[in-house]
């Protein structure tokens, strides 16, 4: 049998932060009590009518310009029609034909669609062995009700569970520098579905898919979509049909199971909201959009590769990590004749590791300014003070703050400079290593180590390295 | 019930003779766009009030039957 | 006490702003007239001042009459239905406020079909109201409690809402004037919702004046609809002496089979009238109108099976006792607290709009309806005016359709088409008749429509020719006649 290649797309929930809800007035909370935050409106009490938040619209169109996608002149609102206690007007204001964005595209991979819609409640199901005198039941809390949401869906370009877990990774970064969401998979500000299907490989059909749910982080939902490939490859491999299905994920042992399957049968009887006039983002309004993007990580990271020649490593880091990217780029900022990719080197490699050694937590929080580590740098650079010695100034602006200048005068940790001091620490270790100094001679250059190690013990590693290399060289002759 | 309403689809089924092809329907009666509201948050309505009217309040929320188990 | 009620909505104003009438008289005297409604046409009335969240500051106009589709916070709301019963909105409509804050109390909440459904308010789940000028008879529907309520002395106006014509034709069959606005001129919100792209609030009154000045108090942009848009400038009252230079149009494709031969007479001679005052009468194409039921059947249904689906027995009205999981509840409770009507148009409207269905129904139905709404546009190009009897029949019996649901919609078979092209029509009592077989004389009303937002030429018109008419004719029995 030809080889099946797995076939995946993503559908993203990403909830929006605006200060209330998509069609009324209530505040968006977090943890209160419940029911706090709740009016006629979005309780669906007899008589009462949607009015859409103009804030969510802006982080609409925010989103759909990050993912590169084509805003429609003109989108209107449709019900969605399904009973449910979380859904109080037994409808779902979303959109349906006409949705605000199409034909995106993020990480080399395309987005169908973008569209507005609101949050439902939440149903706290009691089991059994309920509080309330001992019988079942669900509790309704109708805070999250109306929450506005935004829709995205990919085309199912991924072609592996690692790849789309990646991909959500970048997703998450790149909304996540808009301001318009927390994007946080535990919390439930960012929800992603998978649909998976598989193909003979080089087919152009697409198989039947099944829709993965209940993954609440990017190492569940790589464990989904890898579960569920295995489950259709084993099945379809032996003569078996993959059934459309919705499967919920377990995350105490990465099971799913099939869910009742109410949401295929359902029928949405979608049509036009009546109650909602149609949205025609304006010229003024898309400039708008435009000008409020930040540098997004793709394009930062091409900037970084491209202009600044850092490692694609190094720029793939950075980029992915926006705080250690500022953070960069403020100390750049103030060691403008430095090397990019030196910096880049410090920043993500001695910083990090110094950082780790402490206490943990990010650069821009620590007590090491981007001025001083710029001037840090900037001494290594022109030899002031060793490499090594830099690590240690590092360590003490990591603990204490302040300026390297006066750390490197305070510690006594200022390289020697001066030629003739050098010189005779290295004629020294020379003489005391004379087998090492043999065995340079007759081309063993290893060898040198020792007598270079001989000389930072003596000078307390003050000394530059390099230089030192030249002296012992100089000196026997080679 | 069930004949009056064959009846009755019998009868505003007869809009499937007319011709409307080129015919856009209406799917909002006023010329209106982008009608919104500032995001700007109004004092929402007290529990007690809100719950006032329920059915069923436990917990400072509304309680209904579960669902039937759905695995 | 008989003078004080026989006092227009606009003459107890005047009163009341010379200092003439103080506006508690006026209250306590309709309080009492209210009082005595053997008509069924209330469901809840204020008694000593117990209005709740809706009182009124600084009262100044008489009090008014709300059906009880309007949410009025803290006072009893059901729209006739079972499935309401007990509840009491926690907040006002906006058009309700309006009229409060305009100083005009709520005398009390009026009884209707259910949920808006019907049009002859047998519908109602707290029984039928009466026709006052023939108590064996309908009122109209579904504004009947409204509408009898006016007619019948037991209130001095009212508000009702209109989706396929249950302002006018309660109107008409009871021999007052009722104005369906453009859609959008009066807000919405607070209306407990049927068909949300057809419903419009409007004034039931006795004279053409009254609707003017309740629909000035009531007109305007709403924040809290999206739909609403007000009048471009606030209505004024009408004083317009002729006809002269205006042109009215008679549609040609609805001379219906089904009008009584009473009402053609009554309307016939209102077209003579017309050109008494100088106007011009001619015939107009409007060749989809007469599919408007059709279409009105297929949309209104879809959209209400939409809108009282929330009616769920989860967060207020009643909940059915039952033992299984949330969706027998569910179930339980709207098979126990929807009439029969209401549970016929959801069955309609849901398949209207069910997948493999939509295109043949709600789709062609909208399309059905862009139709009708460029017959009106091209009509209004050559003309002021479109008229036409409001309703086929006058008054018919108790019980005489409710066994056939298409017989009581066509009721609203000249009606309709102005709902669904969104534009204003008023009907005013332009004679009386028999009904075709014999009975007692019962009124009937003229309607007028306009193009969307020309309600103050359509006011103007309608006070010109009901002045010229000059309908006096009371029901017996009345309280003050």
């Amino acid at each position: 049998m030809a080889e099946l290649e797995a076939v995946i797309g993503l559908e993203i929930h990403v909830q929006l932060s605006t200060r209330t809800k998509m069609f009324c007035g209530c505040a968006l909370s977090f943890g209160d009590e419940p029911n706090v935050h709740t009016c006629p409106v979005c309780l669906a009490h007899p008589g009462v009518l949607p009015v859409p938040n103009e804030e969510a619209i802006r982080y609409a169109l925010r989103i759909a310009a990050a993912l590169e996608c084509d805003v429609a002149p003109r989108s209107i609102f449709h019900r969605k029609n399904y009973f449910y206690p979380d859904n109080p007007k037994a409808y779902q204001i979303s959109q349906y034909d006409l949705p605000l964005a199409v034909e995106g595209t993020l990480g080399g991979i395309r987005i169908h669609r973008a569209h507005l819609e609101e949050d439902a409640a939440k149903t706290i199901h009691l089991g059994e062995s309920g509080r309330i005198h001992g019988s079942g039941g669900s509790l309704v809390d109708f805070n999250r009700g109306g929450t506005p949401l935004v829709e995205i869906v990919t085309e199912p370009d991924l072609r592996s569970a690692a790849e789309a877990g990646s991909w959500a990774r970048l997703l998450r970064t790149t909304v996540s520098q808009l301001d318009v969401s927390n994007v946080n998979m535990e919390e439930g500000s960012l929800r992603i579905d998978a649909n998976v299907s598989v193909r003979p490989a080089g087919s152009e059909a697409l198989g039947t898919k099944t829709e993965l749910k209940n993954m609440n982080s990017f190492r569940f939902l790589e464990r989904g979509i890898e579960a569920e490939l295995a489950r259709q490859r084993e099945l379809v491999e032996a003569g078996g049909t993959v059934v459309q299905e919705t499967l919920h994920f377990h995350p105490e042992d990465g099971s799913l199971t099939a869910l009742r399957s109410k949401e295929e049968a359902h029928d949405y009887r979608y049509f036009p909201e009546p109650d909602l006039v149609p949205l025609a983002p304006t010229e003024a309004m898309l400039q708008e959009t435009r000008e409020s993007l930040p540098e997004l990580p793709e394009a930062r990271m091409r900037r970084y590769e491209s202009e600044l020649k850092l490692s694609a490593e190094n720029a793939a880091q950075l980029a992915a990590d926006p705080a250690e990217a500022a953070y960069f780029e403020a100390v750049r900022d103030k060691a403008p004749t430095v090397e990019a990719q030196t910096i880049a080197n410090w920043v993500t490699g001695e910083m990090a590791a110094a950082l780790r050694q402490a206490d943990g937590g990010a650069a821009a929080d620590s007590k090491v300014t981007p001025k001083s580590l710029a001037a840090l740098v900037a001494m290594v650079g022109e030899k002031k003070i060793s490499h090594g010695s830099g690590k240690q100034v590092l360590a003490t602006l990591v603990e204490e703050g302040g300026d390297p200048a006066a750390i490197v005068e305070r510690d006594g940790l200022a390289q020697i400079s001066d030629g003739g001091e050098l010189e005779s620490i290295v004629a020294a270790a020379v003489e005391a290593n004379p087998e090492a100094a043999e065995q340079i001679r007759s081309g063993n250059q290893k060898a040198i180590g020792a007598i270079v190690g001989a000389v930072m013990k003596q000078t307390k590693g003050r000394a530059d390295g390099g230089e030192v290399n030249r002296l012992i060289k100089e000196k026997l002759g080679i | 019930m069930a004949g009056e309403l064959s009846g009755i689809l019998d009868h505003v089924g007869r809009i499937g003779e007319l011709d409307l092809d080129d015919v856009v329907p209406t799917s909002h009666v006023v010329d209106l766009e982008n009608v919104l509201r500032a995001d700007e948050p109004r004092p929402s309505w007290p529990r007690e009030v809100v719950l006032e009217q329920a059915p069923d309040p436990a917990e400072g929320a509304f309680r209904v039957p579960s669902p039937r188990a759905e695995s | 006490m008989g003078e004080l009620l026989e006092l227009s909505g606009l003459e107890a104003h005047a009163a009341m702003c010379a200092g003439e009438l103080s506006a508690e008289e006026c209250r306590d005297a309709w309080v009492e007239a209210a009082g005595s409604d053997e008509l069924n046409a209330y469901l809840w009335r204020t008694e000593d001042g117990d209005s709740g969240a809706v009182a009124v500051e600084r009262p100044c106009l008489a009090p008014i009459a709300v059906k009880d589709i309007f949410c009025t916070e803290g006072v009893p709301t059901t729209a006739a239905s079972r499935i309401l019963e007990g509840y009491r909105p926690p907040y006002t409509a906006t058009a309700v406020r309006r009229l409060v804050e305009a100083g005009a109390p709520i005398l009390g909440k009026t009884n209707m079909d259910e949920f808006a459904m019907g049009s002859s308010n047998e519908n109602s789940a707290y029984g039928p109201v009466l026709n006052p000028w023939d108590r064996t008879r309908v009122p109209g529907g579904s504004s009947g409690g409204s509408a009898a309520a006016v007619a019948g002395g037991l209130a001095p106006w009212a508000i009702g809402t209109d989706t396929g014509g249950s302002i006018r034709q309660p109107a008409s069959l009871c021999g007052i004037v009722g104005l369906k606005p453009t859609y959008g001129a009066i807000s919405r919100y607070g209306m407990i919702a049927f068909a949300s792209s057809l419903d419009q609030c409007g004034p039931l009154t006795r004279d053409v004046s009254d609707a003017a000045l309740l629909l000035a108090v009531l007109q305007g942009r709403d924040g809290c609809d999206s739909t609403s848009v007000g009048l471009d400038t606030a209505p004024r009252l009408p004083d317009r002496e002729d006809l002269r230079g205006l042109r009215f149009a008679v549609p040609a494709e609805m001379r219906a089979d089904g009008m009584e031969s009473g009402v053609r007479a009554v309307f016939e001679a209102t077209l003579k009238r017309i050109e008494e005052l100088g106007g011009e009468i001619a015939e107009v194409a409007l060749p989809h109108a007469e599919h408007g039921i059709s279409a009105y059947y297929v949309i209104a249904p879809a959209e209400a099976s939409s809108n009282l689906a929330r009616y769920d027995g989860v967060r207020y009205g009643i909940r059915a006792e039952a033992d299984g999981d949330v969706v027998e509840m569910y179930e339980s409770t709207r098979a126990a607290g929807f009439g029969d009507e209401v549970k016929r148009r959801i069955m309609l409207g849901t398949y209207a709009l069910s997948s493999g269905y939509y295109d043949a129904y709600y789709g062609r139905a909208q399309k059905v309806r862009t139709k009708i709404a460029e017959d009106f546009a091209a009509a209004f190009g050559s003309f002021d005016f479109v008229v036409t009897p409001t309703s086929p029949s006058v008054a018919f019996g108790l019980g005489e359709k409710t066994d056939d649901p298409l017989a009581m919609y066509m009721n609203d078979f000249f009606t309709v088409p102005m709902s669904l092209a969104g534009i204003p029509a008023i009907s005013i009592p332009a004679g009386l008749a028999e009904p075709d077989g014999g009975g007692p004389q019962l009124p009937v009303g003229f309607q007028i429509a306009a193009p969307a937002f020309a309600e103050q030429r359509l006011l103007e018109a309608a006070y010109a020719l009901e002045q010229a008419i000059g309908f006096d004719a009371k029901p017996g029995g009345r309280i003050d006649g």
